[in-house]
């Protein structure tokens, strides 16, 4: 167990009286590419939004390379090196592409309030070189020749794309991806799906995908876990997840409905 | 180093040309009214970063003034740091004594209030700046309800008149205030105050402190509340609690939505147009035997909230305006 | 003891003025999710409509339960007329505007009625017409029942329970739950949320009035900025029982009169409005949504 990157042990999510998590435990080696699959309300976001400090676990605890991150506050895990995109794009939306990018390096800046206010020589050279690897990240997806325009001026699969440069410029170790493929179509979820292999390498990032669509985490993902109504009933290798009598029970289940 | 003093200084040169014409082409009705010009930009400015950048609503600017008011009418009175020659730089250092207390001030406050959000966090903010204001009245060594009298101001001498160093003063710390919140608002920190106001939860998930930036927002917009603070103290001679009520909150608050919130360029513009409308509708009194300001400011209030819902000049600085209007007449 | 009881009944008066005001900002909070800072210069302008009424009618030395009635009446119904402009002419527009848009609405049409009321009613203080014949109806010795203390107590008693029944047993009643919980849903079931809204005003506007009748006949000095502080105190009333909470408001703005009255007696006078705030403050820090209220989780 010594390679895991991400150990989560048992945690637990209770609102009321509900049980939205329960018991969860699965573990993502470094470099690996997890998906968290589940058909609606099987506590997904739940879980990202548990690991990213947004909700504290009732009970269990969240690892990342061996420190505990239960009870940080959500600025303190992404700044140990875990982050995350939105199901529901939270984009700073009325600001421009590149100052989205640029708020997410904004923690790995050194030049403090007073170099802000006497323009000296460090921050504008700290100034000019986030700028530049902001762009270079928007040319991942070819967005930077978009950087002045409005983020929420871009079409929805852009944003979609946008909210995954911003958390990569967090320098990440460990990226949680909610939904990168919701609303497109299938030849755009197909380049997106090699898009996040590539990064994965150029990065070495570890990356874990909730994804409501299984055909499509099948294909990319080495590791899947799937949760059913806040429980996981299912872990391991495509090949496995795509014979477990458990899992199309639950899939079928909710599509029979 | 010196090359970034170069617009600061630049600029506090340019505007000394303001005073000159103030102080030979008109009444001293009008310079008076000038000075408060430069006290209520400083404080739209201020709030500025707090309610337009940032996006926290505060209700509290005039608790921060009064801090600073006080401080620098005390400090004043009491002490003299630098010989007489250099009376005029003893001004600087009560205002800067001043902004460091109100920026104190404004961490007590802070910390615990910025917790909440929208309109709990405007209500407990203007219950801060009524306890600061009920506080003053009773501390007897204050003055209590009397306030505190016969303020010192600023010197003449150098050649200057009373007025033209007293413009000097507070043009010195509204270029001063001006270049700092546009610098801060203009680089990392500023952006990450944005997402601040943008989304809190997306923000914190890209690792900005969004409890320290707000807190930040906050100190440094006290900072400057209690300069302008000191300088109304200087310029009136006689401050008292009631001085800082609820309603010179509102009216800061006013000046910043008016102008457009998170707009620099637009508080100004609003805290100029604010401060001159009344007088300018004193006109009106005379016509119609009424005081009907008062009532054509509400109401042109309610007015442009309708109608033109995010302020005269939206979150565009005024070079974004200029260009804009380019564009269009070519 | 006797002195004791004497300052619970006056704050329970003072107090239960407090809920009457209090409920006008609760269930405005409660449907529109606004402060509505002109709340406190309705029930100013509900005053002086008594005022003027009562000399006009020639009734204003003629103490009695006609008096009375009749005064609320007017005050219930300009009020609830001045309500409903406001929420036409300002508020409507503004629905789908930022908070702050609104908000400085609100504190504009306040700055707006107050400034206005300067110029129409004079800046100078009048002297509200005596409502009910000034007596002790039961005497202790130190603890004394006066008439205006009970007649606020059962008028605001009365209000509360019509009230109650009024958002608990009728239709529109109903119609005003739903609007609360969730405006949108409410509009999609066939609620015609405007007109809700528009009534929510006239019920919590002549509560207003109601309150400014029974303020005028304790302290019968009312001029046009009269609302200012009584407003804000009753506005905290509503926050420290959980602002959109109406129980929470009743019990918000008892604590409030109870808790002032006992400040002035046996601290300072000085520090009777510093209470207000302090009170506020303390019950936001530590619990947010106030006394009944229930803190919301914001959804991710």
């Amino acid at each position: 167990m010594s390679d895991a990157l991400l150990e989560v042990s048992g945690i637990t999510m209770r609102f009321g009286g509900l049980k939205a998590v329960d018991n969860l435990s699965f573990t993502l080696k470094k470099g690996q590419l997890g998906g968290l699959i589940g058909p609606n309300g099987a506590g997904k976001t739940t879980v990202f939004n548990m690991l990213t400090g947004v909700y504290r676990p009732t009970h269990g605890d969240v690892k990342l390379g061996g420190r505990s991150m239960v009870g940080l506050r959500p600025y303190q895990i992404s700044h140990h090196g875990l982050t995350r995109t939105f199901q529901n794009i939270r984009l700073f939306k009325n600001l421009s592409v590149l100052n989205n990018v640029l708020i997410a390096t904004h923690q790995h800046a050194r030049t403090g309030l007073w170099a802000a206010v006497a323009r000296n020589q460090a921050f504008r050279k700290e100034d000019r070189e986030m700028r530049e690897r902001a762009l270079d990240l928007l040319k991942i997806f070819k967005l930077d020749g978009k950087a002045d325009e409005q983020a929420g001026s871009l079409p929805y699969g852009q944003q979609r794309q946008l909210e995954i440069v911003r958390a990569m410029a967090t320098q990440p170790k460990v990226i949680l991806l909610d939904e990168p493929a919701a609303g497109m179509n299938h030849s755009e979820t197909h380049s997106l799906m090699e898009t996040i292999a590539r990064i994965r390498q150029d990065f070495q990032l570890t990356v874990l995908l909730i994804e409501h669509d299984m055909k499509l985490v099948m294909g990319i993902c080495e590791n899947i876990v799937v949760l059913d109504h806040g429980v996981k009933i299912e872990e391991g290798a495509p090949e496995r997840i795509r014979s477990s009598p458990k899992v199309i029970e639950a899939y079928l289940g909710v599509e029979e409905e | 180093m010196l090359k970034s003093l170069k617009a600061p200084v630049l600029s506090f040169l340019g505007f000394i040309l303001i005073g000159v014409v103030l102080e030979f082409g008109f009444s001293a009705f009008i310079q008076i009214t000038a000075l408060f010009v430069l006290v209520n930009i400083i404080l739209a400015m201020s709030l500025n970063l707090v309610n337009g950048t940032t996006g926290q609503f505060s209700l509290g600017h005039a608790g921060f003034m009064a801090v600073g008011a006080y401080v620098s009418a005390y400090s004043s009175q009491h002490w003299v740091p630098l010989p007489e020659s250099l009376g005029f730089l003893n001004f600087i250092i009560y205002a800067v004594l001043a902004g460091l207390f109100a920026a104190f001030f404004g961490f007590l406050v802070g910390q615990p209030s910025l917790r909440l959000k929208g309109d709990y966090l405007a209500i407990v903010t203007l219950g801060f700046g009524e306890i600061i204001r009920v506080a003053l009245l009773n501390m007897d060594f204050l003055g209590g309800a009397r306030g505190i009298h016969a303020i010192p101001t600023l010197p003449e001498g150098w050649g200057l008149s009373r007025f033209m160093s007293q413009y000097l003063f507070g043009l010195f710390w509204t270029v001063t205030c001006f270049f700092v919140l546009w610098r801060i608002i203009h680089s990392s920190h500023g952006r990450a105050l944005l997402s601040v106001r943008e989304d809190e939860i997306a923000a914190e998930a890209m690792g900005v402190n969004t409890t320290s930036m707000k807190v930040r927002a906050f100190v440094i917009a006290a900072f400057f509340a209690g300069v302008a603070g000191a300088m109304s103290a200087h310029y009136v001679r006689y401050i008292s609690p009631s001085s800082f009520g609820f309603l010179k909150s509102v009216d800061v608050v006013i000046m910043v939505v008016l102008g457009g919130m998170g707009s620099m360029t637009g508080a100004i513009f609003a805290a100029i147009l604010v401060t001159l409308l009344p007088e300018v509708l004193r006109g009106l009194q005379d016509l119609t035997g009424v005081d009907l300001r008062m009532v054509i400011y509400s109401l042109a209030l309610i007015l442009v909230m309708i109608l033109r819902p995010k302020g005269l000049f939206g979150e565009m600085e005024l070079p974004d305006l200029w260009r804009r209007y380019v564009r269009r007449s070519s | 003891m006797q002195d004791f009881l004497q300052h619970v009944i006056n704050g329970l008066s003072l107090g239960s003025i407090y809920a009457l005001i209090a409920l006008g900002y609760t269930m405005v909070y409660g449907i529109l999710q606004m402060i509505n800072f002109a709340h406190s210069d309705v029930y100013m302008v509900g005053a002086f409509a008594s005022y003027y009424a009562a000399k006009w009618l020639g009734i204003e030395n003629q103490p009695g339960l006609m008096t009375l009635a009749t005064l609320l009446v007017v005050s219930m119904l300009v009020c609830s007329l001045l309500g409903l402009t406001i929420e036409r002419l300002a508020y409507r527009p503004l629905r789908k505007a930022p908070k702050l848009n609104i908000l400085i609405t609100a504190i504009g049409v306040s700055l707006f009625l107050e400034y206005t009321g300067q110029i129409v009613f004079g800046a100078d203080p009048k002297v509200f017409p005596e409502v009910v014949n000034d007596m002790v109806l039961a005497d202790f010795g130190r603890l004394q029942l006066k008439s205006s203390d009970i007649t606020v107590l059962i008028v605001s008693l009365i209000s509360m329970v019509a009230l109650q029944f009024l958002i608990h047993r009728t239709k529109v009643g109903r119609a005003m739950r739903a609007v609360s919980q969730n405006a949108a849903v409410a509009a999609m079931l066939g609620v015609n949320t405007d007109r809700i809204i528009a009534f929510t005003f006239v019920v919590g506007s002549s509560l207003a009035g109601v309150g400014s009748v029974l303020v005028g006949m304790k302290y019968p000095k009312i001029e046009p900025l009269m609302g200012m502080m009584i407003g804000l105190k009753a506005f905290v009333a509503a926050v420290l029982g959980g602002i959109g909470n109406i129980t929470g408001a009743v019990l918000g703005g008892l604590i409030m009169g109870l808790s002032e009255e006992m400040v002035v007696a046996y601290l300072s006078s000085t520090y009777r409005d510093a209470l207000a705030f302090g009170l506020l403050i303390l019950i936001l820090l530590f619990r947010p949504a106030g006394l009944l209220g229930r803190y919301q989780m914001e959804k991710v």
